[in-house]
């Protein structure tokens, strides 16, 4: 066993808590992509001296699972359900509008850095559908008017606070 | 002296529930005689936000509750002692306006969600929470309990339904240094959320199962393996565990015995698969979620190679309730072989959707037409879609099939987890089957060919046909595809993912061969397949969407009603979506 190491991301309780444990590497990456929103190279090689587990197993954790993105994310993550209830109550036109308004051409992230839209299976609301949540917070029954003017208040404060 | 409770489970929350509480958290600061609390899922998810008010005698209901209303409850029923009539939802959890929701159904799972604060030990004990657990550990064997639960008839509610006594009794046989109890809390179907209802809403109850499971299985050490979009279970399970672990409810020597037990949470991270069980425990091992061929079963080499036992959230929450109630009582309940009742989280196009236990047996008929009201709108009942995405749906046709595990098998859907989508008129069954194969395909997790390549060109031809590019032999070629498939995958998700599209050809192939042959959705849904039509009563010719067309083909003049040049129409839909005035019309 080798000393614990330097560490940016993790506290050393939790370092001496999984050091050369493999069944730790998805607890911290879920550490980490929760206070970064992202999976920053520099943190995977950390986990890696941790756990023991490789950089390339590590990687392959990664993609595997949705929850964990490999690059930042915009300001408001605005997260659409696309659940049953939903997409029953009209949640593809939702994702066409945002698509169409934010003009994201293929892309889930804002050029400006703003929104990154994510398609996601039930936010547990359903009664409300159809949902969408951007950041912390949940706007339901949503009809397309709606929709347009919760991008127009986010796009406003958005700017105010450049 | 007055109680107001506010239901605070996510749906209420996303309702404005929080707002609410805060309120009347200001509104009766200096009222001691007044208490406030939280509790989880009422059921009434179609009325959120709700809040109960208790005088000590009568319980009222209020429904669709926001802080205006709060002010004029508070005036009335708390300062002048007069509940406001026409708020009332329901009075004493059975007379009132929505009285039929609750009629018909029975309570066992559920027995306090909606009652409870889920974050207080006490007030679960105080309705007979680790009772059950002091019961078995004081005057049974192990062997008695697995028993009795063989006995109940108790079958596992994450979708498969294996006989739950007998799960434990092999895990039990499996000679070991070490076993596990793992509850499968990854609740994976899009639209359902029984599990994380009990979870928010009775966390005690679900570790009380888990504890008499390890008791009678010989585990010292469980797991709850709960989904990662559920923040608000995580964080109950969590207060939950350090709270029973300061009491010494979760430890060494329990209750006085020589019994040991400990609980791990451990967070999903997104992905569908990992709820089947062998991809859930390679996922707490750490490593990516893939199935792997079974035998040999978790009762024999499980969790790091070690006998584990996996339940569902449901059915460890019925556990405690038949030690406490007999296992007689259970197995009066429902069908020869379906026992007790099933929880089922109802979304779509009823009159009132949420979350509903009902008893084993009842009719589809009676769930969509008694407890939940009908279709809205005055709309027609078409269908309904049971077991998520690896369910299929019942016509209306078979709407007397009986909540009954084989039952609900030969219609070719499954009894599934417990979500329930009810569908009017207005649903395209096509384009169902798609939404649902989309999900699965996305979440196959690549390990068999049949599955990774099967349902990607199943998915092609099914998009291929609501796009209205369908072609003859399309559906011969899915049903191939789709028998294949089930043949040849190795796990569940395989398996049934082709359930969708099989059961909406066998019930509705009408359907697809009108969007096939004469390229038109009998629905009125599909975009591509549906004309745009502006109501001139209704347009007041803003010029929005003239503008807004992609292909120019709007035409009218300001101030005067527009009309669509169909002949260049490409049905994009945009027009639909930017009329403030609903002047557009989808045919
Ligand atoms: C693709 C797939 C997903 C599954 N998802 C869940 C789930 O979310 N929750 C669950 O309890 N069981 C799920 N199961 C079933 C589990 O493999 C397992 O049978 C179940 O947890 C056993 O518990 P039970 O006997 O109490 O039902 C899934 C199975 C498959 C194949
Ligand atoms: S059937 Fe699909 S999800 Fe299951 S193991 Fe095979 S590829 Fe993976
Ligand atoms: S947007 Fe609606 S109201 Fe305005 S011109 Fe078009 S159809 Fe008429
Ligand atoms: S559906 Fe699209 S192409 Fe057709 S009229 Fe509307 S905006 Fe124009
Ligand atoms: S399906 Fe959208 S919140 Fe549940
Ligand atoms: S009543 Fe709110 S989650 Fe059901």
């Amino acid at each position: 066993m080798h000393m614990p190491i330097e560490s940016k991301f993790f506290d050393k309780e939790t370092i001496e808590d999984t050091l050369n444990d493999p069944s730790q590497v998805i607890p911290l990456l879920q550490i980490v992509q929760e206070k970064n929103g992202y999976i920053p190279e520099k943190a995977i090689e950390e986990i890696s001296e941790i756990t023991g587990v490789s950089i390339s197993n590590i990687f392959s954790v990664i993609t595997f699972y949705k929850q964990f993105r490999l690059r930042p994310p915009g300001k408001y993550i605005i997260r659409v359900c696309d659940g049953t209830a939903c997409h029953v109550n009209n949640a593809r036109m939702l994702l066409d509008i945002l698509n169409d308004e934010l003009k994201l051409e293929g892309t889930d992230t804002t050029e400006d850095g703003l929104f990154t839209v994510m398609p996601v299976a039930c936010l547990g609301c359903c009664s409300l559908a159809p949902v969408i949540m951007v950041n912390e917070d949940t706007h339901g029954k949503l009809t397309p008017q709606k929709l347009r003017k919760i991008i127009k208040d986010y796009q406003r404060k958005g700017k105010e606070n450049h | 002296m007055y109680k107001i409770t506010v239901g605070m489970a996510t749906c209420g929350i996303s309702a404005g529930a929080e707002k609410v509480y805060k309120s009347i958290e200001t509104l009766i600061k200096d009222k001691k005689d007044v208490k406030l609390a939280i509790t989880g899922c009422m059921g009434m998810c179609y009325k959120e936000p709700l809040v109960e008010i208790f005088d000590g005698k009568t319980t009222y209901l209020y429904g669709d509750i926001d802080e205006k209303k709060v002010q004029q409850i508070f005036e009335s029923h708390i300062q002048n002692n007069t509940p406001i009539d026409e708020l009332i939802v329901l009075k004493d959890y059975k007379t009132g306006p929505e009285q039929e929701f609750t009629e018909r159904q029975y309570k066992i799972v559920l027995r306090n969600c909606g009652l409870i604060d889920p974050d207080s030990i006490e007030e679960y004990e105080a309705r007979d929470g680790y009772k059950a657990i002091r019961k078995v550990i004081t005057s049974m064997t192990p062997d008695e309990v697995i028993d009795v639960i063989i006995k109940s008839g108790l079958r596992g509610r994450g979708g498969a339904g294996f006989l739950t006594g007998q799960k434990w009794k092999f895990a039990r046989a499996s000679v070991s240094d070490q076993k596990y109890v793992i509850c499968n809390a990854d609740e994976g179907d899009p639209g359902a959320f029984m599990d994380r209802s009990v979870l928010e809403g009775d966390p005690h109850s679900v570790i009380e199962g888990m504890m008499i499971c390890g008791y009678a299985i010989g585990a010292t050490q469980g797991y709850i393996y709960c989904r990662a979009e559920y923040p608000l279970a995580v964080k109950r399970l969590k207060k939950a565990i350090k709270l029973l672990e300061e009491k010494g409810y979760l430890g060494d020597n329990l209750f006085g015995s020589n019994f040991s037990f400990r609980i791990k949470l451990k967070e999903g991270a997104g992905a569908f698969v990992c709820g089947e069980e062998t991809a859930l425990m390679a996922s707490i091992e750490g490593k990516r979620g893939t199935p792997r061929p079974r035998p040999p079963y978790p009762a024999v080499k499980g969790l790091w190679g070690k006998p584990t036992n996996i339940n569902n959230v449901e059915t460890f929450a019925n556990v405690p309730w038949i030690i406490l109630n007999g296992w007689e009582k259970f197995a009066s309940m429902g069908t020869e072989k379906s026992k007790g009742t099933k929880v089922f989280a109802i979304a779509g196009k009823a009159v009132r959707t949420g979350l509903v236990e009902v008893p084993m047996g009842i009719t589809i008929r009676d769930i969509v037409f008694n407890v939940c009201g009908g279709i809205k709108d005055g709309k027609k009942f078409k269908a309904v879609q049971i077991g998520g995405p690896s369910g299929g749906c019942i016509p209306e046709s078979l709407a007397d099939t009986q909540i009954d595990y084989e039952q609900i098998t030969k219609t070719g859907a499954i009894m599934g987890s417990g979500g329930l989508v009810i569908m009017d008129e207005t649903t395209c069954m096509v384009e169902m089957a798609r939404f649902f194969l989309n999900f699965t395909q996305l979440e196959s997790c690549g390990k068999c060919t049949s599955c990774r390549i099967g349902t990607l060109r199943m998915l092609e031809i099914l998009e291929r046909i609501v796009d209205g590019k369908g072609e003859d032999k399309d559906i011969e070629k899915l049903e191939e595809l789709g028998e294949f498939i089930k043949k040849t995958s190795q796990c569940g998700l395989g398996q049934t993912a082709p359930n969708p599209v099989l059961t909406t050809i066998k019930y509705f192939r009408d359907e697809y061969e009108a969007h096939i042959k004469e390229k038109r959705c009998p629905a009125h849904s599909c975009g591509a397949l549906v004309k745009f039509i502006i109501i001139p009563e209704k347009c007041t010719g803003c010029m929005v969407c003239a503008r807004q067309c992609p292909v120019n083909c709007i035409i009218g003049e300001k101030k005067k009603p527009h009309v669509i040049d169909q002949s260049r129409c490409t049905r994009c839909g945009k027009c639909f979506t930017v009329c403030n005035f609903d002047a557009i019309l989808k045919d």
